[in-house]
């Protein structure tokens, strides 16, 4: 069996692959990269970055879109 | 009034009506009244992706980037860190360098807290953000926003959604007066001649989410508001006739019996 740890993704705790990479995590979670952000321990990664970003136990990932808001 | 166009950092905007995206009932719905208020830039707010449901769809396939301004707002920040910090995702998630920063003091009156905002401006500024601050009708702080760099000023009219309309036209009309970039009035419209009433004044364009979103008909108000926005400008253009307490005959004297 693969090797699992844990993160946490927007507040919540989940488990993934030990050699994941955010890029790996989006396309897990359906994420389309262009037009989100995600913080990893509070640094903005770079778009061109997420597929070579590895995850490791602990790290807590923000992803973060556009909504409906206004003034 | 075909030349009668707002540059803000660089970028020609044929409305001057500028409309928030919140509140809809759907994406559908904030399309069509969009699209009825003509406007061309639309605020959006940056916020955790839904992943627990990913059938949700995202508000961007409904608001071509092409042909809107698209502004992301700090909304619902309450300190220059958080500000900061939802200004740096929005730019990662997005399209632009723009932000509406907002930093807020109050959760009861939404009231800015304006040293915070301009704080937050200045290390914005500073990272390449074209900074665009929602601030309180104050003609000291707003001067203060412009010499740190921000190429325009938007003052609120009335609380966020309070829909009070002008509460405050004398300080709106010196901050017209004092301020040499252009001022969005943001926030407070209750109605369609609140709109008119702040482009009267002066004001540049006009800034307004809730008055359109939680009218009756949303898409009608847009409508509303995009003449009110644009009759208010062509009102602000000719020179209103100057106040006087008596009357002046518009019939002429001569020639009667």
């Amino acid at each position: 069996m693969a090797e699992t740890i844990q993160i946490q993704v927007n507040g919540e705790q989940r488990g993934c692959g030990a050699d994941a990479t955010v890029g790996d995590l989006l396309r897990e979670l359906a994420i389309k990269t262009e037009r989100v952000a995600v913080e990893l321990n509070l640094e903005i990664l770079d778009r061109k970055d997420f597929d070579h970003q590895s995850l490791k136990q602990g790290d807590r990932v923000e992803i973060l879109s556009f909504i409906g808001g206004g003034v | 009034m075909t030349d009668d166009r707002l540059i803000i950092a660089g970028r020609e905007l044929k409305s001057r009506l500028w409309v928030g995206t919140g509140k809809y009932k759907d994406f559908a719905e904030t399309k069509k009244a969009i699209e009825a208020s003509g406007a061309d830039v639309v605020t959006v707010a940056v916020r955790r992706v839904n992943i627990t449901d990913r059938s949700k769809e995202n508000l961007l396939d409904y608001l071509d980037p092409k042909k809107y301004t698209i502004l992301p707002n700090t909304a619902g920040c309450y300190n220059v860190e958080d500000a900061v910090r939802y200004a740096r995702l929005a730019r990662a998630a997005g399209v632009s360098d723009l932000i509406k920063l907002e930093v807020l003091g109050d959760e009861r009156t939404l009231f800015p807290d304006t040293a915070g905002l301009i704080e937050a401006a200045k290390i914005l500024i500073k990272e390449g953000f074209i900074v665009l601050p929602y601030t309180n009708d104050d003609p000291i702080v707003a001067q203060k926003l412009v010499d740190i760099g921000c190429p325009v000023v938007m003052p609120l009219a009335a609380p966020i959604g309070s829909g009070l309309g002008i509460r405050n036209p004398y300080n709106l009309k010196i901050i017209m007066e004092m301020i040499k970039v252009p001022i969005i009035v943001d926030a407070g419209v209750g109605t369609a001649s609140d709109a008119a009433f702040a482009m009267e004044l002066g004001a540049d364009a006009v800034l307004m989410n809730t008055a359109i979103a939680g009218a009756q008909d949303p898409i009608a108000m847009a409508e509303a508001m995009k003449y009110a926005v644009y009759a208010g400008r062509l009102a602000y253009k000719a020179g209103r006739i100057p106040r006087k307490l008596y009357a002046t005959a518009s019939s002429p004297i001569e020639g009667m019996l």
